[in-house]
Formats: structure tokens, sequence, C-alpha cells
């Protein structure tokens, strides 16, 4: 698994006290580990500091809420391990 | 300060948008009823209060680097250490700077000093307390809500310019 999900898997596993073995690629952050939303402010936090990006997460929520995305987009981690290499790519270029 | 209206905070002494600093002054009332409860005979201000200062200063300097934009409503802190007693009639100084500006939120480390000229020499210059601070940030809940906050916010010296340009 990729670089970005390991880091992000132990970024969930310090912030939020869950075992590192339960966090998998294919867990949803909020249906699978449980993590409300301000917890998940703790995680974009550290996800923002760690890749130098900041994550819009207001333009996703108001993509769910649109019906426009899922949150199976943004929340399953692996999605997000690869919106995070996307933001990442973006700003490098 | 004036305790019984939730103000913590007296006056925006700077507010430096590229530093994404804000220092601010607050001076302890000399009587509160709060003093008579917290605690009889022993007048101290509050952790809370002290916490809520902070958190003051901190909306306000988000506030500023969101041009009124939208409302910081205090979420989470972290690490807050409350190192010093502050008793009645202390002169103090809350700092704040914008630690991360995030997508719906701000992360902002801010800390409250006795200020140099106070009274009691003890406590010059020394470091009262420290946290770090994070806000949801929102839209205003209404145009009325927005008024309120810039009629305060002309009361605190935040320069309103800014207020203008949201």
């Amino acid at each position: 698994m990729s670089a970005t999900f390991e880091t992000v898997a132990n970024i969930i596993s310090e912030t939020c006290d869950i075992p590192r073995d339960k966090i998998k690629p294919e867990s949803h952050a909020i249906n699978d580990l449980g993590i409300d939303s301000l917890d998940f402010l703790d995680i974009a936090f550290a996800i923002d500091k760690t890749f130098g990006i900041k994550m819009p997460l207001e333009q996703w929520t108001q993509e769910v809420n649109e019906g426009r995305a899922t949150t199976d987009q943004y929340f399953v981690l692996k999605n997000l391990s690869t919106r995070i290499d996307e933001l990442v790519a973006a700003k490098k270029a | 300060m004036q305790i019984e209206y939730f103000r913590l905070i007296d006056r925006i002494i700077a507010l430096d948008l590229a530093a994404r600093t804000i220092q601010v002054e607050a001076i302890v009332p000399a009587e509160s009823t709060i003093f008579e409860g917290h605690f009889p005979g022993h007048p101290l201000m509050p952790g809370v209060l002290l916490q809520e200062a902070m958190n003051q200063a901190s909306g306000w300097l988000i506030i500023g680097i969101t041009k009124f934009t939208c409302m910081p409503f205090f979420a989470a802190v972290k690490e807050a250490k409350f190192r010093s007693f502050v008793t009645p009639g202390m002169a103090l100084t809350v700092n704040a700077t914008l630690e991360h500006e995030g997508s719906g939120y701000a992360v902002t480390r801010a800390e409250i000093r006795a200020r140099a000229q106070d009274r009691n020499q003890d406590n010059q210059d020394k470091l009262i307390c420290n946290a770090e601070i994070t806000f949801r940030l929102v839209p205003f809940p209404s145009p009325h809500f927005r008024e309120n906050m810039e009629k305060f916010a002309a009361t605190i010296s935040f320069p309103m310019e800014l207020a203008a340009n949201g």
C-alpha cells in the first residue's frame, strides 16, 4: 500500500487512539472507524501539516450534500490517500 | 473586561495579517460577583475564563485574516497550561498566532502574559497560560449576527476597513 496511506493510517491511529491494525485501505473513516467530525478536524490538521496542503473539506462536503459525490470517494482511506496525492501533485505543478 | 457579559478582552493593540498575529489588552476587573464564589476570601480569575480570553483574541485574529467572511466557533483546545494565578485588577496581554487556516477550520496558538507595568513585580512579563485552539469556521448565521459582530469589533479597535472587504 502507498506511503501516503501509511502516513494517513498512522495519523488516524495516533489522533483517535484506534489500533493501527484495524485501519485498512478499505476502511471508511466515518462508517467503519467511527471518526466524528470533530476528530476529523484533528486528522485534517495533521494531514494538512504533514503534506503541506489544504484539503478542500468544505468543497467535498458540499459535493456530498448535493449528491454529486459519495462519502466513499473522500472517506474510504485508499480514496482519501489518492485525493491527498492529487493535491500534493497539484501543489508541485 | 466585562466578565458578566462574557467580554474577556478590551482592546486590540496590534493585528498583523502578514505575520498572522494579534495582540490584545485585557484588564481584569477589580471587583466582580465571580470572585465572590471563586474563591470566597481568595479571589482568582477562573482558568476557564482565561481560556475564553485566548479564544476571543484568536477569534478576532481569524475574523481579521478571513476579512469578516466567516465566524469562528470554539471547537477544541489542546495542551492548555495555566501556570500562574491571575488576581483582580491585573493587566494582561493576550497574544495569538494563526498556526493553520484549513478548509472550514483554523488552529491558533495563544498565550496570556501579565503586562510588564503590572503592579505585581513578581508577575512582570510572566507567562500566565497558553494553549493550542481549534475553531470551526462557518458562514455568519444571519446578517443580524454579523452586524452585531461588526458593532462589537468597533468597540475593541478592530481595523474596520477589513470588515468592509468581507
